[in-house]
């Protein structure tokens, strides 16, 4: 790839070679910084937590198992090998000491590093902020003390003066000086001795990877993305990542989009909200919170901290999984996505943009702009089965959004995830509940009709029987939920 | 002293720094190759032609390996001999080695491992129980048969009966390091760095494959990243595979599986199908209990016949059974060989009990904790005879080639020691008098700390009031046997120097996992010589330091070691103190070791100086420890005798939650009270009591494997496998040591404290079917995992 910099626990680090190899892959082999783990190097476990800084001084924890390193340019990494500072531990480890927070320790870095930003944030909904680091070892009860126990405590210096430093890396830095050969030029990073690579222990993908493009702009990214139409494009990497990290695949062309700026903006107008597709789900989560609860909990639980932080809406809808959560809530609530290709802009109905499995109405060269949503619909409720609540892929997900006018539906929209090779609207159920009253006896009614709509399929997430008959089930859970019962079983307390 | 002191673990500060090293951490010599396994793509046939010329051509590839390039037969097996390293041309799992890769680096490794042109003759394989007992696919001859009284009789003659079938899914170890191994070669021999539970295991068999003593290869292991049973013989693979390479190369290798490969590869908790007929009367009383175990092995034997027999010795858990009948199935089926996990059978047997009482409980319409006291063993203080043991010196031990001693899987060769049952009117299925049971004092502190009666009622309102949300309360017992079955498995040795500035040296035969071993063994150190803990140096278990070791499992890890540690510090403190009564004309009985000083005739020395002037006066400072556990007698074959030096306990009161629309369902609240003898450090004991618990609790809702109808694992990431995340624990979680001596003669009177939480787990399951059971009249016929599907299956059943 281009040469890329940034910093490393607070010393520039200037890197080149494939643009897939992971920042774990690079601290662990190349660096010697092997504090950070491998657990499971798909995203799922955070074993690999590190913090980057970006530019604006926003600091968050991200996985490094499925960061590749052109995501870097221009920010700053802290691996737990930065974290102390002058011998003393930052109050996250300190606590985490105290309270028996790590038995057998290969966990307790990525914790130790999501615990940190999360203090640094100020955020004390600590379930929320270690969704994504499993801990086979504590059952968690001594790291949630840990964590409650350094809540308040100061802040660790070297927040203040990564962002001062990112503040310089200037843009000529950050471009890189190609003659260099930076790794060997570079100091030790994190309080090591200077480490030597290891023989052979990189990644032998250099030969068959074509450096990866970094624009700095959605125009940028359009012109170069009509020449280079067979180029895949990575926002987040979350689920790129798992084609290099499990799929082993080469990526022989590559642009990496973080630093289009235009692409992250979120603008509302005229009663709609547009979400540029570079928006993390993080951001997407904090604007729905108010409009829609039930969006945001639902993004809550299907991505950790560290996935939300990198995935983008735009990556979530343009890779077109059957799987994803977005789908069938944006679907629900009549979104529109747009669509680039060059100068030429078009949009499309949410639900005609998923054709088939793996197929999209995307042409070459064209990528996802931006998707917009209506800014209030009261109506609206997404719900997602999964095996566990917490950062796992749904069984199910279902999403409606019923008008009754007179007490009598006079519109409804759904979206069903995991029930079809595509998210779909279940158009037989609409039907059948469209203008009748609006009570328990035409749902029931309707009810059958789902099984009309999909013949979901059995995998080892669930049962054809089960999908439609939790889907049933959160239809009637629907019902209750806008009568005034309770429902949700998150908010049962003992 | 240091010991009943909540210190953190030793490595606390190294783990929050990232300074602990694991395997893949430690720096490899320049030139290091890394391996990766090819695997097969069918779980049932042969190989018919393997073309792994694309494998050879591939980037960064040094080497290429199948069975026939061996020099000699490599052999993974813990028990039987039956895993060979590289598949000999029969394919019995999918995922099984059938090449080894050698490249340089881990990525190239994996790259090339998948190029392989491999044609099979493809089988039926073997998956289900069904399929397995058709076509009579099993380990042993027979099914495995232990009796007490005559439980068809009982049954029969009961006032009521039933009887009823729980399947209870395997469970993934998920320890977050992965297996690795690195094998540096030396100029004699091979040094081995390993994340084993079972270093002496691993050694074994990397000499074997090697074709050198033992005493040329030397393993190491200073820590693991979790373990759980699931590295007591499943590592062998990865250090063997890179014993051969170094051997063959003269080039460090090293090895970690990628999770999804270790998943795919590595055997997991053992399934069961438990079938049940019961006989018991309108108090609930079991008079007659018949259990039928069908438990899925996998395809290799590895340490399946002493998981499954562990499951038939916890059938009764905690209750007194007169008549009781016991059989087990150890079924050989086309799957990754199921292997040792944390209760090692012990859960799976505890839970066919426990159902028994629930469903009992339920046909009584009795509250299911009162049908479970009635059938409790009589209490310790009720019984008058003081608890007998014996002296049973042990046998000499065969001594013949490369059999496997040190592993629970070994087939013994000892004369079955003659072991009659017990004669007393309080003893297990297999003849073994309960001398030490404390539930009932338990149970009722418990109840009341936990309010669970007047919660109970709540529910009951609670439920009542709403239709679609319901919650469940349950209570579970847990009387957990400590030894390993495999009774010269029951030793362990230690090696601790005192050097001449006052430091000591600590080592014994124990691995480290998390558990806190070596921070607890360390304490009983220090409180022998009576000095502060950080004097005490703990080191890597080292095979070339103390030999012969048997795995670190069974929860016997600071029993034996910390006696062994014991011994050893008691050695060198005699010498000291005999050398030091000399000089003040005393008793060496009279010096006291104390505060990090050595008081004698009146005077107090620094340890340093007391030290310092022993080996002025060359007095040894370094000794060896050994431990052996007393009075075990055990005929596995009969089912007889007194497998266990003593019992630890536990008990538990969850509350759930449930939908009733979709069956998701959450833990609300769980009250423990745990039982682990004189606590040497509680700090670490409580964290085993919460890990354990919702590592069991997992095991029963969330964590569901799942294979497709070809064999192949689809669950082998935790995208696809879920084990509890953070906000999985209970909300309100409330731990408490129930800190009474150990009535038998353990380290500082502690007992065992790895295994027994995890069956705490058992009572979330049971308030899961309690709720589901207010659904309707109908017994729930819960299975686990009770997942969300699972849950609204029982629901629906409830409902009639």
């Amino acid at each position: 790839m281009t040469e890329i910099a940034f910093l490393l626990n607070g010393e520039t680090v200037r890197a080149g070679g494939a643009p897939t190899r992971s920042l774990l892959d690079y601290l662990r082999e190349q660096r010697g910084l092997t504090g950070t783990k491998e657990g499971c190097n798909e995203g799922d476990c955070g074993a690999c937590t590190v913090i980057v800084t970006d530019p604006e001084g926003g600091l968050r924890a991200l996985n490094a198992c499925i960061l590749f390193l052109p995501q870097l340019q221009g920010r700053a990494v802290r691996t737990v090998e930065g974290l102390a500072e002058g011998g003393a531990l930052h109050p996250v480890q300190q606590a985490m000491v105290e309270h028996h927070g790590s038995q057998c320790g290969f966990c307790t870095p990525g914790f130790v590093m999501a615990m940190a930003a999360a203090h640094a944030q100020g955020r004390t909904d600590h379930d929320d902020q270690l969704a994504g680091n499993l801990c086979r070892c504590t059952g968690y009860a001594p790291i949630i003390r840990a964590a409650e126990a350094a809540e308040g405590t100061a802040l660790p210096a070297w927040i203040e003066s990564d962002r001062e430093k990112l503040a310089t890396l200037t843009t000529a830095q950050v471009a890189g000086d190609a003659a260099r050969s930076a790794d060997a030029a570079s100091g030790p990073a994190g309080g090591r001795a200077p480490y030597e690579p290891e023989a052979g222990r990189g990644s032998d993908a250099t030969l068959t990877e074509a450096p990866g493009f970094i624009p700095e702009s959605a125009d940028e990214l359009a012109a170069w993305y009509l020449d280079h139409p067979e180029a895949t494009l990575i926002a987040g990497a979350t689920d790129v990542g798992l084609w290099v990290t499990k799929g082993l695949r080469a990526l022989p062309e590559t642009a990496f989009l973080n630093r289009c700026e235009d692409l992250k903006r979120i603008e509302t107008k005229d009663g709609r909200i547009r979400f540029g597709a570079g928006v993390t789900m993080t951001r997407v989560m904090e604007t729905l919170a108010a409009p829609y609860p039930s969006y945001a909990e639902m993004v809550r639980r299907y991505g950790s901290v560290q996935v939300r932080n990198a995935a983008t809406i735009g990556g979530s809808l343009a890779n077109g999984s059957p799987i994803g959560d977005n789908a069938p809530a944006l679907i629900a609530l009549g979104a529109t996505i747009h669509l680039r290709r060059g100068d030429d802009r078009r949009e499309l109905p949410l639900e005609a943009f998923f054709i088939d499995y793996g197929k999209q109405d995307r042409q070459p060269g064209e990528f996802v702009e931006a998707v917009s949503l209506p800014e209030t619909r009261e109506s609206f409720r997404v719900y997602k089965i999964s095996k566990r609540f917490d950062q796992d892929i749904s069984a199910v997900c279902a999403a409606f959004d019923v008008s009754v006018e007179n007490g009598v539906v006079t519109a409804i929209r759904t979206g069903f995830g995991g029930m079809a090779a595509t998210p779909k609207r279940a158009r037989a159920f609409e039907a059948a509940l469209t203008g009748k009253p609006w009570n328990i006896e035409s749902v029931e009614t309707a009810l059958p009709a789902l099984a009309d709509d999909f013949t979901p399929l059995t995998d080892m997430r669930a049962s054809a029987q089960y999908r439609l008959e939790s889907a049933q089930g959160l239809a009637r859970r629907y019902f209750a939920e806008v009568s005034g019962q309770r429902t949700s079983v998150l908010e049962v307390r003992a | 002293m240091s010991v009943g002191k909540p210190l953190p673990h030793d490595s606390a500060v190294l783990h929050v720094t990232g300074q602990a090293r694991y395997i893949d951490d430690i720096p490899a010599p320049a030139h290091a190759l890394h391996l990766a396994f090819g695997l097969s793509r069918i779980a049932r046939g042969r190989i018919v032609s393997m073309n792994l010329d694309r494998v050879r051509a591939a980037p960064g590839v040094a080497m290429v390996l199948t069975a026939e390039n061996l020099d000699r037969p490599a052999d993974c097996s813990p028990s039987a001999h039956d895993e060979p390293l590289l598949s000999d041309g029969a394919v019995h799992y999918l995922g099984q080695q059938l090449f080894l890769v050698a490249a340089d680096s881990h990525l190239a490794a994996r790259k090339a491992a998948r190029l392989a042109d491999i044609e099979y003759a493809e089988e039926e394989p073997i998956l289900t129980v069904e399929q397995a007992l058709a076509a009579n696919s099993r380990f042993e001859d027979g099914p495995r048969i232990w009796s007490k009284g005559d439980a068809e009789a009982a049954i029969a003659n009961a006032p009521r009966k039933l009887r009823g079938r729980i399947e209870m899914g395997g469970q993934e170890h998920f320890y977050l390091e992965g297996m690795a191994a690195m094998a540096q070669p030396q100029e004699d021999g091979v040094t081995i760095h390993s994340s084993t539970q079972h270093p002496t295991e691993i050694q074994h068999k990397v000499a074997d494959a090697l074709g050198l003593p033992m005493s040329a290869v030397k393993v190491e292991c200073r820590r693991m990243g979790g373990g759980f049973g699931g590295k007591e013989s499943q590592g062998n693979a990865l250090a063997v595979a890179c014993a051969i390479v170094a051997h063959k190369t003269g080039r460090a290798c090293r090895m970690r599986y990628d999770r999804d490969d270790d998943m795919t590869i590595t055997g997991k908790r053992h399934d069961f199908r438990v079938d049940y007929e019961v006989g018991y009367d309108e108090s609930g009383r079991v008079l007659g209990v018949d259990f039928t175990h069908y438990t899925r092995c996998g395809w290799s034997l590895d340490l399946s016949l002493p998981v499954a027999d562990r499951a038939m010795l916890h059938a009764d858990n905690a209750y007194l059974l007169d008549a009781v009948r016991i059989t087990s199935h150890r079924l050989k089926t086309n799957h990754q060989s199921a292997t040792a996990f944390r209760g090692f059978g012990g859960p799976q047997g505890v839970l066919g009990i426990e159902r028994v009482m629930d469903e009992v409980a339920h046909e009584l319409g009795l509250d299911p904790v009162e049908v479970r006291q009635r059938n409790y063993y009589r209490a310790a203080s009720e019984l008058n005879e003081a608890p007998q043991h014996h002296d049973d010196p042990a046998p000499a031990l065969p001594t013949d080639g490369d059999t496997d001693l040190a592993s629970r899987g070994a087939q013994t060769q000892l004369p079955a020691g003659e072991a009659a049952p017990e004669k007393g009117r309080n003893t297990t299925p297999y003849g073994m008098e309960v001398t030490d049971f404390i539930l009932h004092e338990m149970t009722e502190r418990l109840l009341e700390t936990s309010d669970y009666k007047a919660r109970r009622k709540a529910i009951a309102q609670w439920n009542a009031e709403n239709p679609i949300l319901k919650r469940g309360i349950a209570f579970s017992p847990v009387k957990f046997g400590i030894s390993f079955t495999l009774t010269h498995l029951n030793q362990a040795g230690a090696l601790v120097h005192v050097y001449q500035d006052g430091s000591i040296h600590l080592n014994h035969g124990g691995t480290e996992m998390g558990q806190g071993l070596f921070r607890k063994v360390a304490q009983v150190a220090a409180s022998r010589f009576g000095v502060s803990p950080e004097r005490v140096r703990i080191t890597a278990t080292d095979t070339h330091k103390v030999p012969n070791t048997s795995a670190t499992a069974a929860s016997s890890g600071s029993d034996l070691n910390g006696m062994a540690a014991k011994a050893a510090c008691d050695t060198i403190r005699t010498r000291i103190a005999e050398f030091l009564a000399g000089l003040h004309q005393c008793s060496a009985s009279e010096v006291r070791f104390a505060d990090d000083q050595v008081h004698v005739g009146g005077e107090s020395l620094s340890f340093e100086q007391a030290v310092k002037l022993a080996y002025e006066a060359r007095v040894s400072l370094s000794a060896t420890g050994f431990y052996k556990t007393p009075d075990l007698k055990w005929d596995r074959i009969k089912g007889q005798g007194r497998p266990f030096f003593y019992f630890a306990h536990g008990a538990a009161v969850t509350e759930v939650a449930i939908d009733t629309l979709t069956g998701e369902n959450r833990i609300l609240r769980t009250d423990i009270l745990h039982d682990a003898g004189h606590s040497l450090n509680p700090g670490l004991d409580r964290g085993q009591i919460e890990g354990g618990y919702v590592q069991g609790a997992g095991w029963l809702t969330t964590e569901e494997l799942v294979w497709d109808e070809k064999g192949a694992l689809r669950t082998h990431a935790p995208s696809t496998y879920k084990i509890p995340a953070c906000s999985d624990r209970p909300d309100l979680f409330h731990v408490d040591l129930w800190d009474a001596p150990n009535p038998a003669q353990t380290i500082y009177r502690s007992k065992a404290v790895g295994e027994p939480p995890f069956m705490l787990g058992i009572s979330a399951f049971l308030a899961l079917s309690h709720a589901a059971s207010s659904c309707g009249p109908a017994y729930p016929n819960l299975d686990a995992p009770a997942t969300a599907e699972r849950v609204l299956a029982a629901v629906r059943r409830a409902k009639g």
